[in-house]
């Protein structure tokens, strides 16, 4: 649409730049999970984790290397899938990898220390508070699609890497600020997560039918519309998968200590 | 003797988790009236529009908050029942008038303010719209009676000490 066919430099520079960083991760994932599940100390990793990680970068990547992040510059619905993709469904399979959990299992005593002094410092508490990884995520999303920077970043470089990378960070801070799966020092309750998860998800669907009515610069009416329903459909499914997870971990926080059976009310006791 | 204590901690139980049946009623209801709206009107019959010209800003806001909200009341809904169940306090007939409840006031919200007001879609396009406004905004109202009538119910069965048990230990 805005970019010249034919140029090898700028897609040839991004496979490399999110490629190389995205097989890396895996391979750090899977030999971390190799070294330390023969130690004695340690608990089995679940595979599960080490699949959820594999398939949440893979589904990274598929959104910013090869073919669909080159279909995605000039096809709007495309363009959406990667969004999905890389902003909601593969910082979602990454936190559920438990990667900081097991990054700590691979670390002796002091470093373990100074990783946990690092996760507990400011900046860390800040970008991983509910509302500034809400903020940083959804608004990110509306100034993408409300001004010139949709445009801008498939004609820039630079800014197209910045973007791509925002999405899947921002996405992740997110997902991570909502659900505890690594461990979290300054836990927040679940009534404070669930307004403020609520709050973000009807600013993704109220961006969704905005785009459906104003489309961004440059994007045809009905690829905007299509774009439009696939942002709002399936971000709803993937959100249908937070929220479960979230109130599960409800469900199991307020286990009562006592099944209740005749004569034993007292030992209830309201969570 | 045994089956007469259960049914004594039962009700002390339901009693004492009244709130979270009713409420978990409302959420749910609110919740189910909103994922037939989906499904049934956009989805299957296609009556209904994802955006309608017409909309007011304020009736895009609201739309997307309660949209964002039904997922969480169905879902957490859902799991409040769980809840109770493990808690042996489920209350059937509190939480049917909650759901009712529920169920009533968002339809009753939906079709009045979000339908007239914001415009943010009809009902259905191309018809005569009033019997449709009518039944919709009816059978709306007629939720919210027949939910509050089972609530005021429950709390009068409780009080009365529900059922012939309740006094038997």
């Amino acid at each position: 649409m805005h970019h010249e066919p034919g140029n090898h430099a700028f897609f040839l520079f991004t496979d490399l730049f999110f490629g190389i960083p995205a097989l890396l991760a895996i391979g750090f994932y899977i030999a971390a999970v190799l070294v330390t599940n023969p130690q004695k100390r340690l608990r089995k990793w679940p595979w599960i984790r080490t699949i959820s990680f594999v398939t949440g970068v893979l589904f990274a990547a598929a959104a910013v290397v090869g073919p669909l992040s080159r279909q995605s510059h000039t096809d709007f619905t495309t363009h959406m899938v990667g969004h999905l993709l890389l902003g909601m469904l593969a910082p979602l399979l990454v936190a559920l990898a438990a990667p900081m959990t097991l990054l700590f299992r691979t670390l002796n005593v002091h470093s373990a220390r100074k990783l946990n002094r690092l996760l507990q410092s400011r900046p860390i508490r800040f970008f991983t508070h509910p509302i500034i990884a809400s903020i940083l995520n959804i608004g990110g999303l509306w100034l993408l699609y409300t001004t010139a920077l949709y445009t801008a970043m498939h004609a820039n470089l630079l800014l197209h890497v910045v973007v791509h990378i925002h999405v899947f960070i921002a996405g992740y801070l997110f997902t991570i600020s909502l659900l505890y799966i690594d461990p979290v020092s300054h836990r927040l309750s679940f009534s404070y997560r669930t307004v403020v998860f609520i709050l973000a998800l009807a600013g993704h669907g109220i961006l969704s039918k905005f785009i459906y009515a104003y489309p961004p610069e440059g994007v045809t009416e009905d690829q905007a519309r299509m774009g439009a329903l696939l942002m709002y459909y399936g971000g709803d499914a993937i959100d249908l998968l937070l929220i479960f997870i979230l109130f599960r971990h409800w469900y199991k926080s307020v286990r009562p200590r006592a099944v209740i059976q005749s004569g034993n009310v007292q030992k209830l006791r309201e969570a | 003797m045994n089956t007469i204590q259960n049914k004594q901690a039962q009700l002390t139980n339901r009693a004492m988790f009244a709130r979270r049946n009713l409420w978990s009623g409302i959420l749910f209801g609110l919740g189910f009236v909103a994922f037939l709206d989906e499904t049934l009107f956009h989805q299957l019959l296609h009556w209904h529009k994802f955006y309608d010209k017409s909309t007011v800003a304020v009736g895009l806001v609201s739309d997307g908050l309660f949209h964002a909200f039904s997922w969480f009341a169905t879902v957490g809904g859902l799991f409040l029942v769980a809840d109770l169940r493990r808690r042996h306090a489920l209350w059937h007939k509190m939480w049917w008038g909650g759901k009712l409840l529920g169920a009533g006031v968002f339809q009753l919200y939906d079709g009045t303010i979000q339908h007239k007001i914001m415009r943010i879609h009809q009902i259905r396009y191309n018809v005569t719209i009033l019997p449709y406004d009518l039944v919709w905004n009816i059978s709306a109202a007629i939720m919210i009676i027949v939910g509050i009538v089972l609530i005021i119910q429950a709390k009068r069965d409780h009080r009365n000490g529900t059922g012939v048990f309740s006094h038997a230990s």
